[in-house]
């Protein structure tokens, strides 16, 4: 069992500056994040976007953002749980949270903040009817092994940079047959591997079609084909593994079913100190909301800061807090 | 000094939502707003994940009338691809700046996947 004294769910820059307020406070943290990198959207989404509306930055690129906190944090020494969604939460006899994520790890703590913004990140999942009877059952959106699918007939769909490299990895000695299905005749991924694709196509390693379009899953227990909409009508291809790979996207998940009060997707929180209706759970940055809530970044800072006051009164209901100044005492780290 | 026309830069366009029904609204095209946030303005179900950046297909949608539009980027057309139910007039609503000539347009909400 990991034990801190608060646990931050989501590693994006608001759950990371918690980390800077809470160790000014003696506090240590704890983050868990479904990415396998921190930095939340800003590193998932839009590393090379500039944001200018980080005070006394007239421009900084999104994932510079995260290696500055990143930077700022480290004499806090957090320690990280990543790829991991947090799933469950109960409670303790001595008031404590026990936070277990999808893989089984569990986590205590008095204190959870949740800082998760539009939720964790999951696969986009394709509108294909039957599609939730064969998950794990030869469909699969994350490809963890390769080998996996040694000497397997798999199909692959999508048009970027994921469904490319890993139509040429499977292409090349792995699997018994690929099949790359693709909306458009276009793709957007590293012309590189746009070409090589092509050329595998043209070389008749891999079955390329372009213009089409996964419809429908075949099988009993398991896949065991795919039909295709294509500009000439459906096709059926015969397969062991349908992989769409069609990037990530945000949901909210599991924390819904918390016991929090939530609202259009959001969490309600106290402006006094963003406390949500169950004492000891906080929630901060874009995944709260509150009468005149704005998603920014350096509102959810904002929001951090005084979240860590009250979770400190909250672990040391008997000690005194007053405000120190790092110009005054610098950054003592553990 | 020269006051503006009440009426000046306020174009209408119906949006049509999920369930069918069609919203008519009023936006102004002097404030440098997207067809996704005149959706979230007026609290019509549009996510806009990423905030606007053509870098999520949140706000999917269909243009169904014929106002002639600037065409996609690469990037809008790449985020499409990402996206489900694509259509011929398939567009991202953070990508259609508002502008005089879109006055009447139609646009309807796409199903959003799981």
């Amino acid at each position: 069992m990991i034990e801190t004294d608060i646990l931050i769910i989501g590693a994006g820059p608001v759950g990371l500056f918690t980390v800077f307020e809470a160790g000014l406070l003696k506090l240590r943290c704890h983050l868990i994040d479904a990415l396998p990198q921190p930095g939340g959207q800003c590193a998932e989404i839009y590393p090379k976007k500039p944001i200018y509306d980080i005070p006394a930055y007239s421009e900084v690129l999104a994932g510079d953002l995260v290696d500055n906190l990143m930077a700022q944090i480290e004499p806090f020494k957090p320690e990280f749980t990543l790829g991991e969604r947090a799933d469950t939460i109960e409670k303790t006899d001595d008031d404590k949270f026990i936070v277990t994520t999808n893989r089984g790890t569990k986590h205590i703590a008095p204190v959870v903040a949740i800082a998760g913004g539009l939720g964790s990140f999951e696969p986009r999942k394709p509108p294909v009817p039957n599609l939730a009877d064969f998950e794990d059952k030869g469909v699969e959106y994350i490809i963890k092994d390769p080998n996996f699918y040694k000497g397997k007939d798999v199909v692959i769909s999508g048009g970027g940079d994921s469904a490319l490299d890993w139509t040429i990895f499977l292409a090349e000695g792995v699997a018994n047959s690929v099949t790359m299905v693709h909306r458009r005749s276009s793709f957007r991924g590293h012309l590189d591997s746009v070409q090589k694709v092509q050329d595998l196509a043209a070389a008749g390693k891999i079955n390329l079609m372009t213009d089409s379009e996964v419809v429908g899953i075949t099988g009993d227990d398991h896949v065991n084909g795919v039909t295709i909409k294509t500009k000439e009508g459906e096709k059926h291809v015969a397969c062991d593994h349908w992989m769409p790979l069609f990037g990530l996207s945000p949901k909210l998940g599991p924390i819904a079913d918390w016991g929090l009060n939530v609202s259009k997707n959001a969490i309600e929180v106290d402006t006094f100190d963003y406390s949500t209706n169950i004492p000891g759970i906080y929630a901060i940055g874009d995944v709260n909301t509150y009468p005149g809530k704005l998603k920014l970044i350096l509102c959810g800072f904002h929001e951090a800061t005084l979240m860590c006051q009250s979770a400190y009164k909250r672990i040391y209901p008997d000690k005194n807090l007053v405000l120190k100044y790092t110009t005054v005492n610098g950054v003592q780290g553990f | 000094m020269v006051f503006k026309d009440s009426n000046m830069g306020i174009i209408k366009v119906t949006v049509i939502d999920r369930e069918g029904v069609s919203h008519e609204l009023e936006a102004p095209t002097d404030m440098n707003m997207n067809m996704m946030e005149v959706c979230k303005s007026y609290e019509l179900p549009v996510e806009g994940t990423c905030g606007g950046m053509a870098m999520c297909a949140s706000c999917h949608m269909y243009v169904e009338s014929d106002h002639e539009l600037p065409e996609a980027s690469d990037d809008e057309e790449d985020m499409l691809d990402q996206a489900f139910h694509v259509e011929n007039n398939s567009r991202l609503g953070c990508q259609l700046h508002l502008s005089d000539n879109m006055e009447g347009m139609v646009v309807r909400l796409a199903e959003v996947g799981d």
